[in-house]
């Protein structure tokens, strides 16, 4: 671990003045960045310590969503009322990721900015283009199993590991972003990850002294919500393929809503609009649904060891429509 | 004094029945168990030593080669740093259980991936990590290692082969047969307490607080690395947070402490990181198993053949040994079997819980499961049918059998249907139901043992030995068998383990901890009730001793006149183990469910009904059993050590990505205890159970899985990838 400086800014300003022109990292609830650091796969000179600003509060919004601040826990946010009763599937998404105690630690903010499990990134004597730009990529080729099938380049095939966000962004989450010049932005969660490309450690949108202040959920849209996380273990693992859904019904049987999104496949959540586009107004069957699934995976690739990604993306795809329209197969 | 016991004959007295005590086999609670759970009990790392410097292993970032050059000036210049080690005797891999001397040293030969090549002294832990992390290592390496097992050469074990009769024959003629080859994955212990050591020298005397399994072994192998005699070293390990085989040999921070402490003349304290545990001390290796069974039309085993590959780094001598038991489980006149080594450079393989049996049994098991299948059989019935009244190779009989007993019970208390079995019979919603069995089988050890009881003047009484309890009850139990034997509730009886200044005991490794240090304790406590008889002019089985008193009401004070009473128990296994081939024995049942769409399968429910002789804490015993069914379900569905194609390194080396199953996992167990007195087996009649109870386990979860899904799955773990690639549709 590299020796590093503790800063405790009082406000969200100095907190992105501080982060700006130092190469502090924000902390919060650490369970990432600590892990991190530890394995000197981070080593920033500076923590800033933001978990004491004003960022803990879940609030109502005017027009029926609800706003989750940075701080807020992810066991807060799980059991929260609203959450439970108008956002089951986020709740369900977050209970299925983590232990208790990390989401006990764990932060809106800094679970979207939870960094990649892939063996070769979280081992600082190993290759990876995202620790190590140029060092190449020691998955492809290596143990791949976790990795992405989706949206992969020839320099990073990592997944993004976390649960939350594959919820958020099935839900139309938006990030809201402040920059060090105290200027306010937002991001919709879809929109929030990037894709590896050919800069793989680019792993958000967020600037130098942005800081993620909240994430806001539109009105609930009724409908069943699910989220379905697949693992070797039933606790304490990372997804092999996770889908989020929200179905609605018309009382005609068929499908009036579908917004979808997908862990575990990619280096973000994966969103295709055009499933919920193809599903909606369709009566439910196992064709349309194998056909929801070959638009998913058009350009599925995998890497030998994760090859079986794209059947199992496949048949949890179809669990979860059969399950959220109450098709049978 | 000394009182020296070979066993040469079975012990049919069963003198502890007799004994009036009552405590021993009862379900008492762990006399060290309020110290652990309310952090009084002290592990090796949290003693305090003044002025400690705290060390961090730096570890090789290639696979073979040697080390030219450590640029220590570069190192001595980061905060903190007080010395860079690299010593020759420093050791690069952990030493074989029972080595006895030290395992391969010289750091600056690089043999794989990970391995230990220098330690970093500094003030902090933090500042050691960081300098160990940041060592600039000039490397010579030889490219082109092989890591694949598959892909060498291997060695044949010839000590393993056996050939008897024409197994080709017998398949040909068979009525049925099954010829199916599995793989297994490697498995890491993956024990709570990392590997950790402070050591601090007195002048030539080295004191050593580590995490170890077995002190009597590893004083010397400690000694032997540091080439100094082992009268001038103290070995202590009074806890021990999990050890599963990978403390068994001395490890390398022991012996990079001892050096370091030396060299910087102040106590060194080296704490091994996860991933330091996972990828420089010992996996199991995978296997690859082929299973050639056969049967006649009734169903009697006409041919077994069981062949094996596994792997190991060159110079190890190590095979896991996958066929222990599949030499004498099952009949079968016609036999093939065959242990092959591939050397490759993967990290060092050794022994992890229940080495052999904990990949063999849950292979044969599956095979069997398959035969039964074939044959049309039931599967409890086929493996009833096919006990063997005596080793079916050595032609010895066994010292006790209860296969039988436990399959019986246990399919009983299951409610097992032995009727006609099919798969894909019964879905819920999702899922597919079913259930599945298999036997267990552990080889029985045991090994030679001292301790001391002291029979104290105010009546109490001391146990010193340098056994260790990896937390598997051995306070406990020595107290309950010295309780037993001199007449004396537990709360009396002061155990004093895991220090090298006491006699030496067997240590904790094979399962074969409490029998031996058991019978040690008992042929003390003979010694001891010998001299009271006399004192009391009777015979020693005449003297009936409880709460400290005898049966007349004489207090063990008055006849002890104010002086303390100590024997030193001496228990050797003596020409017996040539005459009878013994065995711990049982039966597992599980329910599974399989996730039609997923792959995902999750244990409802699982038993396991186990005879290892007599049980001296029920409580205790239940829990290795427990233990055992908990990591059997790992083996079935999840535990699995990925290493790099290229390079060999462990990929998955830390607790979230090699996955032991977690609480959700793990279902309400039943356990079953099949009570018996094995005679040969020790002189208490005991047998071991720490590795039984995961010994066949994963195969029941297996079999389910086939009767749930119609999944054969013939590759563990029985991951949901796995599942779906053999689901029928």
């Amino acid at each position: 671990m590299r020796a590093f400086d503790y800063i405790r800014p009082v406000s969200l300003e100095e907190a992105g003045r501080r982060l700006a022109e130092t190469s502090a990292k924000a902390i919060a609830g650490g369970t990432n960045l600590l892990d991190l650091m530890k394995l000197q796969v981070e080593t920033p000179s500076a923590v800033c310590d933001i978990s004491r600003l004003d960022l803990a509060t879940i609030a109502d919004t005017p027009d029926g969503g609800l706003f989750i601040g940075a701080l807020v826990t992810n066991t807060q946010t799980a059991v929260h009322q609203r959450v439970r009763k108008d956002y089951p599937l986020l709740a369900r998404a977050i209970l299925a990721g983590a232990t208790q105690q990390l989401r006990n630690k764990a932060t809106t903010g800094g679970n979207l900015c939870q960094r990649t499990r892939c063996f070769y990134f979280t081992n600082a004597d190993q290759p990876c283009n995202k620790r190590d730009p140029g060092s190449g990529c020691g998955a492809i080729g290596g143990i791949a199993k976790l990795h992405a099938v989706l949206g992969t380049s020839e320099h990073c095939i990592a997944t993004y590991p976390g649960d939350m966000a594959v919820a958020m962004t099935a839900l139309g989450g938006v990030v809201e972003i402040v920059g060090a010049d105290g200027h306010a932005r937002s991001v919709p969660v879809a929109d929030f990850h990037c894709l590896p490309g050919d800069t793989p450690w680019r792993e958000n949108v967020l600037e130098e002294g942005d800081i993620i202040t909240a994430v806001t959920l539109p009105a609930p849209v009724g409908g069943l919500q699910t989220y379905r996380k697949v693992r070797e273990r039933s606790s304490y693992a990372f997804a092999l393929v996770s889908v989020a859904a929200i179905v609605a019904m018309d009382d005609q049987g068929k499908i009036a809503r579908a917004d979808l999104a997908f862990g575990g496949l990619a280096h973000k959540p994966w969103h295709d609009p055009r499933i919920g586009d193809l599903l909606v107004g369709e009566a439910p069957s196992a064709a349309l649904f194998d056909k929801a699934a070959d638009l998913l995976l058009e350009t599925a690739q995998g890497y030998g060891e994760n090859d079986f990604k794209i059947p199992l993306a496949r048949r949890t795809l179809r669990a979860v429509l059969e399950e959220v329209t109450g098709a049978s197969s | 004094m000394i009182v020296h016991e070979k066993q040469d004959n079975p012990d049919t007295a069963n003198r502890l029945d007799g004994m009036k005590q009552g405590v021993l086999g009862t379900a008492m609670s762990r006399i060290d168990g309020l110290a652990k759970v309310t952090g009084t009990a002290l592990y090796a790392a949290e003693y305090s030593a003044d002025n400690c410097a705290e060390g961090v292993l730096a570890t090789a970032t290639i696979t073979r080669g040697v080390v030219n050059a450590i640029d220590k000036k570069a190192a001595l210049a980061l905060p903190g740093v007080i010395a860079v080690i690299d010593d020759p005797r420093l050791t690069t891999r952990a030493a074989q259980g029972t080595a006895d001397e030290a395992p391969q040293q010289d750091p600056a030969r690089v043999c794989y991936w990970g391995q230990p090549i220098a330690l970093v002294v500094a003030e902090t832990f933090e500042q050691a990590r960081h300098a160990a992390k940041h060592l600039v290592v000039d490397y010579g390496e030889e490219v082109d290692a092989p890591v694949d097992p598959e892909a060498v050469k291997p060695e044949e074990q010839t000590e393993e082969t056996v050939s008897q009769g024409d197994l080709d024959a017998a398949m040909s003629a068979a009525a049925h047969a099954v010829d199916v080859t599995f793989t297994t994955k490697g498995h890491a212990s993956a024990a709570m307490e990392p590997h950790a050591a402070i050591a601090s020298w007195n002048g030539d005397d080295l004191t050593v607080h580590a995490s170890l399994q077995m002190l009597n072994y590893n004083i010397t192998e400690l000694a032997d690395a540091l080439g100094i005699p082992e009268q001038r070293i103290r070995l202590i390990a009074r806890y021990v947070g999990g050890g599963f085989g990978s403390k068994l040999g001395i490890s390398e921070e022991v012996v990079a402490a001892a050096i370091a402490a030396q060299e910087i003349g102040r106590p060194v304290r080296v704490v091994m990181t996860r991933q330091h545990v996972f990828q420089a001390i010992m996996r199991r290796s995978e296997s690859t198993q082929r299973l050639r069974l056969c049967v006649d039309a009734a169903g009697k085993l006409t041919g077994f053949g069981h062949h094996a590959l596994v792997s190991n780094l060159p110079g190890e001598e190590f095979a896991e040994p996958v066929l222990q038991s599949s030499h004498f489980l099952y009949a079968g006149a016609n036999r093939e079997l065959k242990l092959e080594l591939a050397r490759i450079h993967r990290m060092t393989a050794g022994s992890v819980r229940a080495p052999g049996e904990a990949v063999g049994m849950p292979a044969l098991e599956c095979a069997m499961d398959m035969l039964a299948e074939a044959a049309g059989i039931d599967p409890v019935k086929l493996r009833l049918m096919n006990i063997p009244e005596k080793d079916p190779e050595k032609g010895l009989p066994f010292s006790s059998h209860t296969l039988a007993d436990c399959l019986t019970q246990a399919a009983k208390a299951f409610g097992w249907d032995h009727g006609l079995r099919k798969p894909r019979q019964t879905r819920k919603g999702e899922w597919w139901i079913g259930t599945g069995m298999a036997s267990a089988a552990r080889v029985h050890n045991v090994m030679e043992a001292k301790a001391r009881v002291t029979l104290k003047a105010d009546g109490t009484a001391v146990v010193e030995t340098d056994m260790t309890d990896i937390g598997t009850g051995t306070y406990t139990i020595a107290a309950q068998i010295v309780g037993e034997m001199l007449g004396l509730a537990p709360d009396r009886v002061l155990v004093d383990l895991g220090d090298s200044r006491h006699p030496r005991g067997p240590g904790s490794g094979g399962s074969w901890g409490a029998p031996s240090i058991g019978s040690a304790l008992y042929v003390a406590c003979k010694a001891i009730r010998e001299e009271l008889a006399k004192r009391l002019d009777i015979d020693e089985p005449d003297l009936a001793l409880r709460n400290g008193a005898t049966s007349s009401g004489t207090q063990l004070t008055e006849l002890l006149r104010g002086e303390d009473l100590a024997r030193v128990g001496h228990y050797e296994p003596g020409a017996i183990s040539e005459d009878f081939t013994a065995s711990g024995f049982g039966a597992f049942f599980a329910q599974v469910r399989v996730n039609a769409f997923t792959g995902e399968t999750r244990v409802d429910r699982m038993l396991g009904a186990f005879g290892f002789g007599r049980v001296l804490n029920r409580k205790t015993a239940r829990s290795q059993c427990l233990g055992g069914i908990t990591w059997s379900i790992g083996t079935a569905l999840t535990e699995a050590l990925e290493f790099d194609p290229r390079d060999g390194h462990l990929v998955n080396g830390d607790l979230a990505e090699y996955h032991v199953p977690v609480n959700r996992d793990v279902p309400d167990l039943d356990v079953i205890l099949v009570e018996e007195r094995d005679a040969a087996a020790s002189p208490i009649q005991a047998k071991g159970i720490g590795e039984l109870g995961m010994c066949g386990g994963a195969a029941a979860i297996g079999n389910a899985i086939y009767n749930a899904s119609g999944a054969r799955v013939l590759d563990f773990p029985m991951t949901p990838d796995r599942v779906i690639a053999a689901m029928p549709d």
